[in-house]
């Protein structure tokens, strides 16, 4: 009476599939069915108190785009903000971080202890850094303040100015991520054969030429990698500007608030979950967009 | 075989101790009661739901006191689809329209909670709660505005330290003379003590929205609460009023400790407003500091204002779903409404029994920190909010606009006039 007639093999293979479906399983129960949930959301006018949840087709979307179309809207000037976030952040990070790989790459010398000390910031709870920017930031006491006011330069209101909080916030986002850009970089370095760099020298080519038509080209995938990443993530920005602004309002006077927190906002302060569904859905098409686009664009074949 | 039946054996065994834990169970019922995390008003309602548990041991009441007040909404809202979660729960005043046009609460009872009993023994605000005709909630306590000042503060800059200000002038002149600088007196840096610190994300808001405008001579809003009317002369000179502390005496901001709150509690700042809950803060932070009470400083027009509010508790779709669950929310619910649970709330939280048997009470009129909240509520206003948390804002941005944006503060006070009146617009149309 044995229920299986499998061979050892086989049962092997079975049990794989039975412990690789848990994972499977709560991915789809967790992660793909929300998102899919969000489309159905974004046509009610969902209130998750409430017991009933109208069926109301594109209203939403004509409210978020009515919203656009004003002159100042918490709607408008999240989506304004997020577009400046990706379009400094990402190539202020990348060129960075670019800069500190090719350095890294150069030296041997405690070359570990550089790596560790560029990479631990990316590692460490994103809380936790933006509360400790948050602190100095500080007017008067914050360290960046007392700096300024040792060399006898004006005193700075970063977080409390509607003109320097974005920057502000943008720094901590772009030093903490660059660690992982940078070990992108340095694998993507290491895997540019040392011929062609001997090839270039015997030619007597320069420094700049030979980052010009060597590294850059072949460092094409690792570039491709990160553009698309650090695009999506500086487009989901949440969490620092949560920390790091008064009540996580994303202010002063919205100054820095992103689609994400206005989702988080409208969904849970105000219970339009309808109407925030409505702005993730509209997020997803900018982030398809833009990967799409980046793809297409950035990913040709180089020889 | 024998196997077999010796795994059914225990198996039944097993199905029946569970059958009959259930059913002693049974005559126990079990409800819910959900608040934010703020640590005296836990103690005080640990204290009642013990001594109500005592009183009626087939009811246990399940206290859920651990969600940080940033997250209470987002969780009361990710509670309800699932199904579970508060039968009774307590909200801010300013949130309960929200929470009724979700249909998340269930109107209160006639009995025992009928208008004549309410309005024969509530506070004059509680009574006025009523919305599309019925209560919603019912508050244990209730809160005023009143003023606290630094007494070594006022006696540090030579002022008499038992004389607080009567008068917004008086007002004036004190948060003047006591902000001390270390530099420049023109720059909000260099201040190293504040005399008064306009924080909009406290309670000055209300202070300018409910007292201020009234004694410039104006109101808030129109008679039926349907128009904003602030943005008038009297809105103006009002806001002005506050916006000079920051633009024009820089005796202190927002920016420098993180608000007025913290600075009043570490005696780093002289005049400070806010309501009767402090007291409770600044027992169990700073214990050492040396404040007095007093009303709300009178205006130009001689009159009396301040700014009545109130946590309130209300019942749950949920705890209407069930009738033995319902019956078992509404007697606690009475229960910890009663004066006698106002006055224990007093002695632990520091707000003001919402019954005026007890608020009204000599004893507590006498008290040198409680009697001025105590006399505020003959005279207190409460706005009629409809989405609180987004007219808060409306006001907060106006300040920022004219402190960080420069703009001038009639302009910003008719820009948030326009945002507030578009709130109520949508709010009103959907209910006519």
């Amino acid at each position: 009476m044995r229920p299986w007639h499998l061979t050892l093999a086989r049962r092997k293979i079975v049990w794989a599939y039975i412990f690789l479906a848990i994972p499977i399983v709560f991915f789809a129960y967790i992660r793909i069915y929300p998102a899919l949930f969000a489309f159905q959301m974004s046509l009610y006018d969902y209130n998750p108190l409430s017991a009933e949840q109208p069926y109301v087709g594109f209203e939403n979307y004509e409210k978020l785009w009515s919203e656009l179309g004003k002159r100042k809207s918490p709607t408008k000037a999240a989506f304004q903000n997020t577009i400046n976030y990706v379009l400094l952040g990402v190539p202020v990070q990348l060129c960075l971080a670019l800069a500190v790989a090719l350095m890294l790459n150069e030296i041997r010398f405690l070359s570990t202890i550089y790596r560790i000390l560029f990479f631990l910031p990316f590692v460490t709870s994103t809380i936790a850094i933006a509360w400790v920017f948050r602190m100095l930031y500080q007017p008067r006491f914050g360290l960046f303040n007392v700096v300024l006011q040792l060399l006898s330069l004006p005193q700075q209101p970063f977080l409390n100015s509607p003109q320097q909080a974005l920057p502000s916030v943008l720094a901590l986002v772009i030093w903490q991520g660059m660690g992982f850009a940078v070990i992108i970089f340095l694998a993507g370095l290491k895997q540019i054969p040392r011929t062609y760099y001997e090839a270039a020298e015997v030619d007597g080519a320069s420094r700049w030429h030979t980052f010009r038509y060597i590294t850059l080209p072949l460092l094409n995938p690792s570039i491709v990698y990160l553009l698309v990443l650090q695009t999506i993530s500086f487009l989901r920005m949440f969490a620092p500007v949560v920390a790091m602004t008064e009540q996580g309002r994303g202010g002063p006077l919205d100054a820095t608030t992103t689609v994400v927190l206005r989702v988080y906002r409208e969904a849970f302060q105000s219970f339009n979950m309808g109407y925030a569904s409505s702005l993730t859905v509209a997020l997803f098409a900018m982030i398809l967009g833009v990967t799409i686009i980046q793809l297409s664009v950035t990913s040709r074949r180089i020889n | 075989m024998t196997r077999k039946l010796l795994i059914l054996a225990i198996l039944a065994l097993i199905t029946a101790s569970l059958g009959g834990f259930a059913l002693a169970q049974d005559d126990v019922v079990e409800i819910e009661y959900w608040q934010y995390n703020f640590g005296a008003r836990v103690e005080a309602m640990n204290e009642l739901i013990a001594q109500f548990e005592e009183a009626n041991p087939n009811i246990k009441v399940v206290h859920n006191s651990d969600i940080p007040y940033a997250n209470f909404r987002d969780e009361l809202a990710a509670s309800a689809p699932a199904g579970v979660g508060p039968d009774v729960v307590t909200l801010y005043f300013g949130w309960i329209i929200a929470f009724v046009d979700a249909g998340y609460l269930v109107p209160l009872p006639e009995e025992p909670f009928s208008e004549d009993f309410i309005r024969a023994t509530f506070s004059p605000m509680v009574a006025n709660s009523k919305y599309l005709g019925d209560y919603w909630a019912i508050p244990t306590a209730v809160r005023s505005l009143a003023l606290f000042w630094n007494k070594d503060i006022l006696a540090d800059a030579g002022l008499d330290p038992d004389s607080p200000p009567a008068t917004l002038d008086e007002f004036q002149e004190i948060a003047i003379a006591t902000t001390a600088y270390d530099g420049d007196p023109s720059d909000i840096l260099s201040i190293t003590r504040q005399g008064f610190s306009p924080t909009m994300e406290g309670q000055i808001h209300h202070w300018f929205r409910d007292v201020l405008i009234r004694q410039f001579g104006g109101s808030s809003y129109s008679e039926d609460g349907r128009t904003v009317t602030y943005n008038s002369e009297a809105g103006c000179e009002a806001f002005s009023w506050v916006l000079d502390f920051e633009r024009e005496y820089v005796t202190g901001s927002f920016d420098i400790m993180d608000g007025s709150t913290n600075a009043f509690i570490n005696g780093e700042v002289a005049l400070h407003i806010d309501g009767s809950f402090r007291v409770g803060t600044i027992r169990a932070n700073n214990p050492e500091l040396n404040y007095g009470v007093a009303e709300l400083p009178v205006g130009p027009n001689g009159e009396h204002h301040t700014f009545g509010s109130y946590w309130t508790h209300g019942l749950t779709r949920r705890a209407a779903a069930d009738p033995a669950r319902r019956e078992a929310a509404i007697k606690f619910l009475e229960f910890i409404t009663t004066p006698e649970a106002g006055a224990l709330w007093v002695s632990i939280v520091g707000e003001l029994p919402a019954q005026l048997a007890s608020a009204s009470d000599e004893e507590l009129l006498a008290d040198p920190i409680l009697g001025p909240f105590s006399a505020g509520l003959e005279y207190a206003n409460a706005t009629f909010f409809v989405d609180e948390s987004a007219q808060r804002q409306v006001l907060l941005d106006a300040y920022d606009l004219v402190v960080l944006g420069g703009m001038d503060p009639c302009d910003a006070l008719d820009e948030a006039a326009a945002i507030e009146q578009e709130l109520l617009d949508e709010f009103w149309a959907s209910r006519e």
